[in-house]
């Protein structure tokens, strides 16, 4: 064991932990905020692995960006503060969900530690300047449509809040009228066939000047 | 000099969280942390496999760069729809949703249309 073994370690303990933590926890804002310790100490193991510029955006797009998004949709959601029970599925539900993400985790790690093995961190890591020239000269054009990539989820955004606007306008007035013209359909009838008599007559009249019509077409 | 499994293991233990995540909660929100878990999971195993000896390109520093704008952009498109289906349902659980658990809605839907 290293000292950098021993600081990974420990950081990575803590971003276990709060990671299960902000998926058990019965309080909505807790759960995020246990994912802002998660991704932050994550952060830590990247500046450990050596990737600073990979730990700067961590901080800067999750624990910034991503998180205060998540928070913004917890209260634009009206969701519950305090311990809420309804937040997870019934009991048997858990437990195979806890099973099947235990099977997970077995599996990854007796998949992935024997391929490492003893492999061990190169001494020098890629700096900021070596994964800058990287990403601007081999990664460039995936680096491109990334951002079309942006500009795309940007629309769809825009576009899903547009949709969303628009249903809220026309879907309780459909639920209103759907049954409406069910039961007025009849009424409507019978009134068209009640008025229908009266039109009756005045429609007599351009019946009988129709003929005249159809003579003076004719002629 | 560091050994490199352990970042391996925190990647499983952080995809399994994210597991249980997905598939235990109810609330759609939760349900997206747990999907940011195991991105993270995958950008931790990234970044310790990049830092291998030898490894070309600075692949694994990269990629994990890429796979954080698309997991911004994923999460901009998830929680549009999450808002989306708080206006027009009025909550946000997913077990709950006649959307998509539509026996009793696409019944409802039929007798409108008939």
């Amino acid at each position: 064991m290293t000292t950098r073994d021993i600081v990974f370690a420990v950081l990575g303990v803590i971003a276990a932990v709060s990671a299960i933590l902000a998926v058990t926890t019965r309080n909505l804002v807790h759960a995020a905020l246990w994912l802002v310790v998660g991704l932050g100490t994550i952060a830590g193991c990247y500046v450990v692995l050596g990737a600073e510029l990979v730990a700067l955006v961590q901080v800067l797009i999750y624990v910034g960006a991503v998180v205060v998004l998540v928070l913004f949709a917890l209260m634009l959601t009206h969701s519950p503060i305090g311990p809420n029970r309804d937040l997870a599925n019934p009991w048997w539900q858990r437990l195979l969900a806890a099973l099947l993400a235990v099977s997970v985790a077995v599996l990854l790690a007796v998949t992935l530690v024997p391929l490492v093995g003893e492999g061990a961190l190169a001494s020098k890591n890629g700096d900021t300047k070596a994964v800058s020239t990287a990403i601007f000269g081999t990664w460039v054009w995936p680096f491109e449509l990334l951002s079309v990539l942006l500009l795309a989820a940007l629309i769809g955004a825009f576009a899903l809040a547009k949709i969303a606007g628009a249903g809220l306008a026309r879907r309780p007035r459909r639920r209103r009228v759907r049954p409406a013209p069910r039961r007025p359909a009849p009424t409507a009838a019978d009134r068209r066939a009640t008025e229908m008599p009266p039109p009756a007559e005045p429609a007599a009249a351009p019946t009988g000047a129709s003929p005249s019509n159809r003579e003076g077409s004719g002629s | 000099m560091m050994h490199l499994w352990l970042p391996m293991l925190l990647a499983s233990v952080l995809a399994g969280a994210g597991t249980y995540g997905v598939l235990a909660r109810r609330n759609a929100v939760l349900v997206l942390i747990g999907v940011e878990l195991i991105l993270n999971a995958a950008n931790v195993m990234l970044v310790a496999l990049g830092a291998q000896d030898g490894s070309p390109l600075q692949t694994g520093q990269t990629l994990t760069l890429f796979i954080i704008t698309v997991a911004a952009a994923e999460i901009c498109i998830a929680l549009a729809v999450v808002l989306a289906m708080f206006k027009l349902q009025g909550h946000i659980d997913l077990s709950a949703s006649p959307l998509l658990t539509s026996v009793e809605d696409s019944a409802v839907d039929e007798e409108a249309n008939r």
